[in-house]
């Protein structure tokens, strides 16, 4: 099946995006990557970086692994904060690819829109092509796209949660608004039918991390999560029927039900 | 036969210990001043082989188990009063994931929690006991295992000693210099941890309590007189000694919600250190030529010491062979990152037969 997605002029034939965090190895992270079959995996540097570069081990790792790497700013909490740690991530990771997180509450790690907007403006402005983790809010929305964010990643819900879609209104809201934008799915999820789900909707790919790597088979579960990408995105494709309300009474017959006219 | 084993830490200190029972002649070579003083020093101490099971391979668990035996009734260091592991009202899914991936607990009520740790009485609704497992305090132990080896009257220890510069050459080399052994070993990687000391004579815990948490998970171990160790970050970067202050606030806040007096405790030290690993978080003996490697022990060097540490002396003295650690196949030597050859070529430069 030839669908492609294309994230800034990058052509991807898988659909899921996956984290690197928080996996039991580094063995079996790169074990999940390819039983995914993804062909992007986000990288965290702020914490990671320490005093020189000292995380590079970890990321030769990953780098090894031989897939496209999204570095982002997880941990940052302020524009300045993460644009900072995404001129660092060009350097490393030589990508002007970046994952945009800046985090506005530390207990559900909701992101701040308007210092997230305002580090987009700015790193967009510089050449970035930047993959803005977003909540549901249409506005918000919009104006990252005015800063000059081709990508929208807004959350099913809270990071780490595992509940699947708090709000399927909203996020049907979202792909009616913005039709011709790359829509990825980015936090919330915790089972395959969630991801199933948002790619039914008409989302364009699905970004997960917690719900693989703390799995108690986190390779099993890459790889049901990648085929629950697949059979949704198929599903959306297919042009599902319209679910019909037996509750009401079809057409009705005169003088008896239908079935007792023989 | 002579053996010389570099490092004095737990691995190297629990193999020289392994070897002299053997009727080893061994030398103890130590770069620092004393022995213990490098990333052992800053271990939690906990021996809990079925706690570790939420995130480690079942290999972990089984070597464990004969760390209790050792640590408890060998060296007569180790207390077994058992681990307790809780998690606050709102990650009560954490517990549930955790009590799914381990094994050997009981799941403990309210009242029950209080009958085991009165301080902890009402803070916490639910709870697991891992009733077997137990806990030591890494100084005190390796204090009492290098007091241990001077007894016996096969062992010698040097330490300010580089062992490069020695010109006799052992009849074996065991190297147990952890992360150091990099130089050898290209597919070992340093998990940063950071850990704090605390006093407090307002809490009295008898057991370690592991608070789980999806991104700030804390363990508290007793040390006695009022310390508490609180651990440990896990981070995937390689700098040694750099406590940052958002770590300090996360183990500060975390310790914390196990108990709101830790805010006013001391903060008597912080240290932070590499775990050496391989890419599996699994350990190994690697034997090339006469040098065995004893390494990648992780955030599990007192649980797994012993172990290898038996294990290594069956392979120096009856050339034993443990394929669960001794690189069996190939996906073994690909996550350790060093084929056979590579770390025979590497020995070889650094001058070891």
């Amino acid at each position: 099946m030839n669908d492609p997605v294309t994230l800034y002029d990058v052509a991807l034939s898988s659909r899921l995006l996956l984290g690197t965090a928080r996996y039991p190895s580094p063995a079996i992270l790169a074990e999940s990557i390819r039983a995914s079959g993804c062909e992007i995996v986000t990288v965290s540097l702020r914490r990671e970086a320490g005093g020189a570069r000292a995380g590079e081990a970890f990321w030769s790792l990953i780098r090894d692994v031989g897939v496209r790497v999204l570095p982002n700013t997880a941990g940052c909490r302020t524009a300045k904060e993460a644009i900072a740690t995404a001129q660092m991530a060009r350097e490393v990771f030589a990508t002007d690819w970046i994952k945009l997180e800046v985090i506005g509450e530390e207990d559900t790690l909701q992101p701040d829109v308007f210092g997230l907007v305002e580090a987009a403006r700015a790193l967009a402005n510089d050449g970035f092509k930047v993959f803005p983790y977003t909540t549901d809010d249409l506005v918000v929305a919009d104006k990252l796209l005015d800063a000059g964010c081709r990508v929208l990643m807004p959350w099913a819900a809270p990071i780490g949660s595992g509940r699947g879609v708090n709000d399927a209104f909203a996020l049907r809201a979202l792909r009616a608004h913005f039709p011709d934008i790359p829509l990825i799915v980015d936090a919330g999820l915790g089972a395959p039918s969630h991801a199933a789900l948002v790619m039914e909707m008409g989302y364009d790919a699905v970004l997960l991390n917690t719900a693989v790597s703390r799995a108690g088979d986190p390779v099993l579960m890459a790889r049901a999560f990648a085929l629950a990408i697949e059979a949704g995105r198929a599903g959306f494709r297919a042009q599902p029927m319209t679910p019909r309300d037996m509750a009401e009474p079809s057409t009705p017959i005169i003088g008896r039900p239908f079935d007792r006219l023989a | 036969m002579l053996a010389r084993v570099i490092g004095a830490g737990v691995a190297g200190l629990c193999a020289a210990y392994a070897l002299a029972r053997k009727g080893v002649e061994v030398e103890i070579v130590e770069r620092e001043s004393a022995p213990g003083l490098g990333c052992s020093r800053f271990a939690g101490g906990m021996i809990a082989p079925w706690c570790e099971l939420e995130s480690a391979e079942p290999l972990v668990a089984t070597l464990g188990e004969e760390a209790l035996d050792f640590w408890s009734r060998e060296l007569g260091i180790a207390t077994i009063a058992g681990s307790l592991v809780v998690a606050p009202a709102r990650e009560r899914a954490e517990l549930a994931d955790f009590a799914r991936r381990t094994r050997n607990f009981e799941s403990l009520d309210a009242k029950a929690i209080a009958a085991l740790e009165p301080d902890l009485a009402g803070r916490f609704d639910a709870a697991l006991f891992f009733r077997q497992e137990a806990h030591l305090d890494p100084r005190a132990a390796l204090v009492a295992l290098t007091g241990r080896l001077a007894q016996l009257p096969n062992v010698t220890l040097h330490v300010q000693q580089d062992a490069a510069a020695l010109a006799t050459i052992p009849d074996w080399v065991i190297d147990c210099r952890g992360f150091a052994a990099r130089d050898a070993l290209p597919g070992l990687r340093g998990v940063k941890g950071e850990m704090l000391i605390l006093r407090s004579d307002e809490i009295s815990l008898t057991r370690p309590v592991r608070m789980l948490h999806p991104r700030r998970p804390v363990y508290v171990v007793p040390r006695g007189e009022g310390l508490f160790m609180v651990g440990a970050t896990m981070i995937e970067n390689e700098e040694r000694a750099r406590v940052t202050a958002r770590s300090v606030v996360e183990l500060v806040n975390s310790a914390f919600a196990v108990h709101p007096a830790f805010a006013e405790a001391e903060i008597v030290e912080t240290g932070s250190d590499l775990r050496p690993a391989f890419a599996d978080n699994l350990p190994r003996l690697l034997k090339r030529g006469h040098t065995l490697y004893i390494n990648g022990l992780y955030r599990h060097g007192f649980l797994l010491a012993p172990a290898l540490a038996r294990r290594a002396a069956e392979v120096v003295v009856n050339d034993g062979y443990f394929p669960e650690v001794m690189d069996a196949d190939s996906n073994q030597r690909a996550a350790a990152g060093c084929e056979r050859d590579d770390v025979a070529n590497a020995a070889g430069r650094t001058g070891v037969r």
